[in-house]
């Protein structure tokens, strides 16, 4: 139904990757985002600047900082309302906010819950027999020396495998970092790690040509990057991720040095 | 409907009946054919659903795009007939398909 009008809640990835097939498909579409930026929970401040720009130029209104406060209409949609009482009018609406664990199962059971089903490196929870994965569970992130909840498709088969394994007595499973992607329009964005506490972001590559990288560092280790249609910045920095490797911020920068020859010399 | 053979690294095959419109790692992974590990679920995203394409039916699978080979370009032991199993969709005109999968996707 092209003319439509669509309104997506939420730039998460679910929210921006709806709002890319929508503007594809000739609705009109706006994005409303509580937060300053777009994708603020997964990636940093540039990704997220040339994410906006990227909807704003296929025509999509990005509305940053704009809270939903209530959906108009009678039996069916009109419009959205934000803080502030301007009402956007729609047709459809979609709303990819973040979810909440489903911990009603598990805390009938007894087992020990917080932000999630409390699991151990096995995804054992608090009972012997019972183990959870996925994205209800809260599991140590070994890479991180902290515990977290991941929504994603890397985790919950890392936690299915986890599970298994220790279910059958079988040697664990080797740990990946985590990892995420997100296709919008022509872009491929690959995440390897986690870029919370970062102290230090490195861009590699132009955005402009849509193909570049941004390498999260902490005390001079990569922790994290997100690569836009960049495979070898993502393979490579998953790797650098994993091994927490200290590679010198002029190197990541530098495109004259491959990412083949940068991890050669970081991982030995 | 079209059949496909996979052959692991120690040479035994399996052959199995595959539908039009789904992936050559889709029709691995619902017949629980082992060495594709398929890690991001067929989003061209993690490389580990390689495999090698017979050289009866190079030209007819095609070449990869190029996100699928900057992406085949770091996996192990890449040779002239790898692909991404997931971007091969299977058609009519690939029964009879054989591909073998790597001693290891990681």
């Amino acid at each position: 139904m092209p003319g439509a009008r669509l309104v997506v809640v939420g730039a998460g990835y679910i929210g921006l990757e709806a709002a890319a097939v929508g503007a594809q498909l000739g609705l009109k579409v706006t994005v409303l985002e509580a937060m300053p930026q777009v994708l603020s929970r997964v990636a940093g401040p540039e990704i997220g600047a040339f994410y906006t720009h990227v909807h704003r130029a296929a025509g999509t209104d990005i509305r940053l900082g704009a809270r939903l406060e209530a959906f108009e209409g009678l039996g069916q949609v009109t419009g959205a309302r934000i803080h502030g009482g301007e009402i956007i009018p729609a047709d459809l609406v979609l709303v990819g906010v973040g979810v909440l664990p489903n911990l009603e199962l598990a805390l009938e059971a007894g087992l020990v819950c917080g932000n999630g089903i409390v699991v151990d490196a096995d995804m054992r929870t608090s009972h012997p027999d019972v183990f959870a994965a996925g994205d209800v569970a809260w599991r140590p992130l070994a890479h991180y020396g902290r515990e977290g909840r991941l929504e994603s498709v890397h985790n919950a088969i890392e936690g299915g495998k986890l599970a298994a394994a220790a279910m059958l007595g079988l040697p664990a499973p080797a740990l990946d970092v985590p990892w995420f992607w997100s296709d919008q329009f022509d872009l491929k964005l690959q995440t390897a790690g986690l870029w919370t506490g970062a102290d230090d972001t490195v861009v590699r590559g132009d955005p402009q040509s849509r193909a570049f990288a941004v390498f999260y560092l902490k005390e001079g280790h990569v922790i994290a990057v997100d690569a836009v249609n960049s495979a070898p910045e993502f393979i490579v920095g998953k790797k650098l991720v994993a091994a927490q490797a200290r590679v010198a911020p002029g190197e990541l920068v530098d495109k004259s040095i491959s990412m083949k020859d940068i991890g050669a010399r970081a991982l030995g | 409907m079209p059949k496909i053979t996979y052959v692991d690294a120690t040479g035994k095959e399996r052959v199995v009946e595959a539908k039009n419109g789904m992936t050559v790692m889709e029709t691995a992974i619902k017949h629980n054919i082992p060495g594709i590990d398929a890690d991001c679920g067929g989003a061209c995203a993690c490389a580990t659903c390689h495999v090698y394409v017979d050289a009866a039916f190079t030209d007819k699978v095609g070449k990869p795009s190029a996100m699928e080979q900057s992406m085949l370009d770091f996996a192990e032991n890449v040779k002239e007939n790898s692909r991404l199993s997931c971007q091969i969709k299977v058609r009519d005109d690939l029964d009879g398909l054989k591909v073998t999968t790597p001693e290891s996707q990681h």
